[in-house]
């Protein structure tokens, strides 16, 4: 047995923890029992996150508001701030709750130590057994969900929602001790005991491990020493003989309380005989028979209250307990209202009890179910069927999947204008950041911030321009000259060397692309009729990158049958072309900051003699007094 | 559960490997296991993989997790590599009886015959207040009769097994002076290797002295560790099998639910008890799919009884499908009359119960028409969070595929539904 479990509750409605690896659903669940029991203060002190820094906290709800739970890094920290906290909550993993427990233990404020954990191996529960005994604390678990003292303390997930917590009256004391292995079925005993008697006193389940850190019989005998307990219920099961404990205590004469007891596993009979092995280890197996009927005859002579029947078990705890009433050594705890919580908004709209409008729409991709999607499509599909960038920007731009000939026009595009060297605007404003020691991003955003009118903003304009003029029928010398007369440029036509004799090779190809893959090439058509009539002003003033690619996205967008007229100017005003620059561009941007910072490029300073210095004459602060001094110098 | 025993063989191995690595001492280990696996079983091909086979006598043993060998007349001493050979042909995949319990040999573990005069004993096993050191003189099969004359002594969780403790157990157990360094050497050792790789039992029943080389020889070891310590263990146990119990064999849906168990974090489990049975439960739980089964046999109906099963520690959504379509798949089988499903429950702590549920509808949904040939009515019966709109769901899709599904909540009895199967079973109604 564990150590010395005399001496009756281990916990009272002041009882505070501390909470080792933090998890929401029992914090909350913590706190949610103690505004039903009316308790003053919340359950948990603290909060133990191993490794973090002083200073933080955790927000949960106590009631309508919400409260701070400090957080603090070990335990010990945690403990010397809140020397009042006597039980510690360990929700680490079956792997590091060993470890956790092991350095908590010192610790003298703490009193109970409580293991979540399943899985924790057996040598390191036997250590922490038995250094509990030495400091004379007391250890609930491994796997376990824990216990609850009704109207007191309640650790973790232990008697699960608040409705459940209400319905089994555990928001205030009753006079029934219970114990058992399983977190569930002590759940389950909890409405049982709820159906049958005036509720629960103090619950613990200790967990289905070959060594549990407290027994049944531990608790059986801590139950006798707590006066308001007036009867013991404890379930137990096949396997291990803990029981045997319960018995000789009758026997003996220490347990006086009234024990209905059951034990599960009379099916093991039929179950072939090689499938379940419940033997002690060791070539003297033990000499105490570990079945169910075996421990259950055993209580039963040394006098507990045993059913023949789990089925049985509730019309006896019934029995047993209107007995103790008649007899009035039992007077029923009274009923109290609950402290009611306010509903809880994910719950509720879970159970689709409320309805709330939302903050914000989306209609492009979706993260809630298994996998992700982009409009629809799952993006294993978008992987297992190698759908291209172009089919993602069509999905997650225009949220349809466009003809091949368009996404590859897509693709052309973005590889064309990825980068233009590193003396345009942008290049320059991110090889400047990059060499001022600026992280990549801001780099990369220091470039794109240059992009708008007059750097990359023309193919915008130039595919809105084109459109229009199209398809009012304007005549390319009406379009020129209407554009003139108010004072515009005419966006895509000139370029700095080109010529009609010396063609942009990236005109070309993107033509000749679309003239044979296009249904049709209209405004491409139309762009050249204005280039024609530009020509005969200057010889430089041909179709450039930017109206070719203006004027081509016009005729992907008409010709691709996914969009209406109004569909198609909609996503020229929106920005969707400069879009497709701004994507494409960053590639090149990127690669200039990380060109800069793999050479180790120091800071830029523009030299002096690149800069014309000049100035006004120099302004001078006006004097009230004398507002004619600068006169007189 | 927790604790897994090991073959003969690789305990053996297990062993040696601690000793040489802990203390230095070299067993000179000569050992081989034949089944299935290691190859064509003749002459020659062992020959190759076990040349000392043809150069020493043999002991030939089945290595299955049962002792009591010698007393079943299954051990084959000092042979040739022909009769080795023999004795392990003539028994392969033979059924035999060991306490109680029928299963097929598979596994046989064969070593060099060792003569010799001492027959030690030594066990070392877990208990709730330490290890229990046990060590006798007289070890060997008569080892029950003569258990007035084994010596014990505990080492507490966390202390070391101090020198002089082993000397005075020793000593209280009458070992000749001259052997003492040696087995004191070799105790130490093997509670070090115990502790090392998390074992919760290794017992030698009997080891001897190897005059010839001077070292111990293991004649007979059991060995159990704590399956709980696979996480730091790795190393230690890469080469060791965990096999099945003696005389249990895993049908391919049972194999197939372990292998889902295994990679979940989620607990699932499934026996088959009788395929012919009406009765069928998948219930939430360790403890409660105890007490179903319990309630089906104390009503006397553990003869109709079909299956165990249990699924705890909130499965996904897809893993509670997997399971159930597996079980509903074995529950259909049997067409000759009524049957009962029973899914069942406790009230939850923290499990989502429509989250489950969504899987095993999903999987009911599946199985329909097999389902409506069984005569099956399905009953389910649970609580926790959630639980609601689980329940719901249950009901609603007994409207929608027009199978009964009678649906109960935590202010029913966790067991009535048992109560309501075996009707259906037995009446129909």
């Amino acid at each position: 047995m564990g150590g010395s479990m005399e001496g009756g509750s281990l916990f009272s409605r002041e009882t505070q923890a501390l909470f080792y690896n933090y998890k929401a659903a029992p914090v909350q669940r913590m706190l949610d029992f103690d505004y039903l029991c009316r308790r003053e203060k919340p359950s948990i002190a603290a909060i133990v996150s191993p490794g973090s820094k002083p200073g933080g906290f955790r927000k949960a709800f106590f009631g309508n508001t919400e409260i701070a739970i400090p957080v603090y890094g070990s335990s010990a920290e945690a403990a010397a701030a809140h020397p009042k906290a006597d039980v510690f909550v360990n929700y680490s993993s079956h792997r590091s709750a060993y470890q956790s427990t092991l350095d908590c233990l010192p610790v003298p404020s703490i009193r109970v130590l409580v293991i979540i954990a399943e899985g924790v191996p057996e040598r390191d529960v036997k250590v922490l057994i038995a250094e509990c005994k030495k400091s004379n604390k007391v250890m609930i678990g491994p796997a376990t969900v824990g216990g609850i003292q009704a109207g007191g303390f309640k650790i973790g997930d232990t008697a699960g929602t608040v409705e459940n917590i209400i319905r089994c009256k555990l928001h205030r004391p009753g006079s029934i001790g219970f114990v058992s292995k399983s977190g569930g079925l002590s759940n389950e005993m909890y409405n049982v005991l709820a159906r049958t008697t005036d509720g629960l006193f103090e619950g613990v389940a200790v967990g289905g491990d070959a060594y549990p850190g407290t027994t049944l019989s531990d608790h059986v005998r801590r139950f006798q020493d707590i006066p308001e307990i007036k009867m013991i219920v404890v379930l137990g099961e096949l396997g291990g003989s803990d029981e045997y404990g319960v018995s000789e205590m009758l026997k003996s004469g220490v347990l006086t309380k009234p024990i209905v007891a059951w034990i599960s596993g009379s099916c093991a009979t039929y179950f072939n005989s090689a499938e379940v092995q419940f033997g002690h280890a060791g070539a003297r197996s033990g000499n105490l028979d570990e079945s169910a009927a075996s421990k259950l005859t055993a209580l039963r002579e040394a006098g507990a209250i045993c059913p023949t029947s789990f089925e049985g078990f509730e019309p006896l705890i019934a029995e047993t307990y209107m007995k103790l009433v008649e007899s009035g050594e039992l007077v029923p705890k009274p009923e109290i209202e609950p402290q009611m919580l306010p509903g809880d908004l994910h719950q509720a709209i879970k159970a689709g009890q409320v309805r709330k409008a939302t903050n914000m729409v989306c209609t492009i991709s979706d993260d809630r179910g298994e996998e992700p999607s982009y409009v629809g499509v799952p993006i294993s599909e978008v992987i297992g069927q190698s759908y291209s960038v172009g089919d993602v920007i069509s999905l997650l731009w225009f949220k349809r999947l466009l003809p091949p000939w368009a996404t590859k026009f897509i693709e052309l595009v973005l590889v064309t204008a990825a980068d233009h060297g590193p003396c345009v605007s942008g290049a320059h404003n991110s090889i400047v950041a990059a060499r001022a020691g600026k992280d990549l991003v801001s780099s990369l955003c220091s470039g794109l911030l240059t992009i708008g009118p007059r750097f990359g903003g023309a193919v915008d304009q130039a595919a809105i321009n084109f459109r229009n003029a199209c398809d009012s029928d304007t005549s390319a010398e009406a379009f020129v000259e209407g554009l003139k007369k108010k004072g515009l440029r005419v966006e895509g036509i000139g370029h700095r060397i080109k010529t009609a004799e010396n063609r942009d090779m990236r005109v070309e190809l993107l033509s000749g692309y679309a003239k044979e893959n296009f249904p049709s090439t209209k405004y491409l058509s139309y762009a050249e009729t204005v280039e024609g009539y530009t020509l005969q002003k200057a010889n430089n003033l041909v179709l450039n990158i930017d109206g070719c690619i203006g004027a081509l996205f016009v005729d992907m967008l008409s010709g691709c049958e996914s969009f209406s007229d109004v569909e198609v100017g909609e996503i020229l005003e929106l920005g969707a072309l400069n879009g497709i620059f701004v994507l494409s561009r960053s590639i090149g941007l990127i690669g200039h900051a990380l060109d800069q910072k793999r050479m180790k490029q120091p800071l830029y300073r523009h030299p002096h003699e690149d800069v014309l210095y000049t100035q006004p004459e120099r302004p001078y602060k006006k004097s009230k007094s004398d507002p004619d001094s600068k006169m007189d110098m | 559960m927790a604790r897994k025993k090991i073959r003969e063989f690789d305990g053996k191995r297990m062993i040696a490997a601690a000793l040489k690595r802990g203390i230095g001492l070299d067993l000179l280990l000569k050992i081989a296991q034949v089944s299935d696996e290691s190859g064509s079983i003749n002459k020659e091909n062992l020959l190759k993989l076990y040349p000392w086979f043809g150069e020493v006598p043999l002991v030939v043993k089945p290595d299955m997790l049962f002792g009591k060998r010698g007393k079943n007349n299954l051990v084959l001493l000092n042979a040739n590599v022909d009769q080795a050979v023999e004795f392990i042909l003539d028994r392969m995949h033979s059924e035999v009886e060991v306490g109680g319990v029928t299963g097929k040999l598979t596994h046989f573990v064969v070593e060099p015959f060792l003569p010799h005069d001492e027959e030690y004993y030594l066990c070392v096993q877990t208990q709730r207040e330490g290890d229990l050191i046990s060590f006798s003189c007289t070890g060997g099969m008569e080892i029950e009769e003569n258990w007035d004359r084994v010596k014990s002594v505990l080492v507490s969780p966390g202390d070391e097994f101090r020198s002089e403790e082993i000397h005075s157990l020793l000593l209280s157990a009458d070992v000749v002076q001259a052997d003492a360094p040696l087995l004191e050497k070799f105790v130490a050792g093997v509670y070090q290797a115990y502790v090392e790789n998390d074992c919760t039992l290794i017992e030698m029943n009997p080891f001897t002295i190897d005059r010839s080389q001077n070292t111990p020889a293991i004649l007979d070891v059991r060995v159990e560790v704590d399956g709980y310590a696979h996480f730091r263990q790795a190393k230690n146990w890469s080469h060791v099998v965990f096999p099945e119990s003696w005389g249990r064999v895993k049908d391919e849906d049972e194999r197939y639910i372990s292998s889902l168990d295994e990679k979940s974090g989620a607990s699932l489990k499934l026996s088959v008890l009788n395929p012919k049975g009406h009765l069928w439960t998948m219930v939430a739980g360790g403890g409660a799919s105890v007490i179903y089964s319990d309630t089906v046999v104390d009503l006397g109906y553990g003869n109709e009884l079909g299956n165990y099963a249990e699924y705890s520690g909130n499965p996904k959504e897809q893993e509670t499908y997997l399971f159930a379509k597996t079980l509903l798949s074995l529950a259909v089988v049997n067409q000759d009359k009524r049957t009962a499903l029973l899914i069942g429950g406790g009230v939850a702590n923290f499990t989502d119960v429509a989250a489950t549920f969504t899987g095993i509808i999903q999987a009911i949904k599946d199985v329909k028409g097999k389902l409506e040939a069984a005569k099956a009515k399905i009953f389910v019966r649970r609580g926790g969070p959630n639980y609601k709109t689980g329940l719901r769901l249950m009901e609603e899709l007994g409207e929608e595929i027009e199978i009964p599904i009678m649906v109960y909540g935590p202010e029913t009895s966790m067991t009535k539904i048992v109560e309501h199967g075996i009707q259906w079973i037995e009446t129909g109604v």
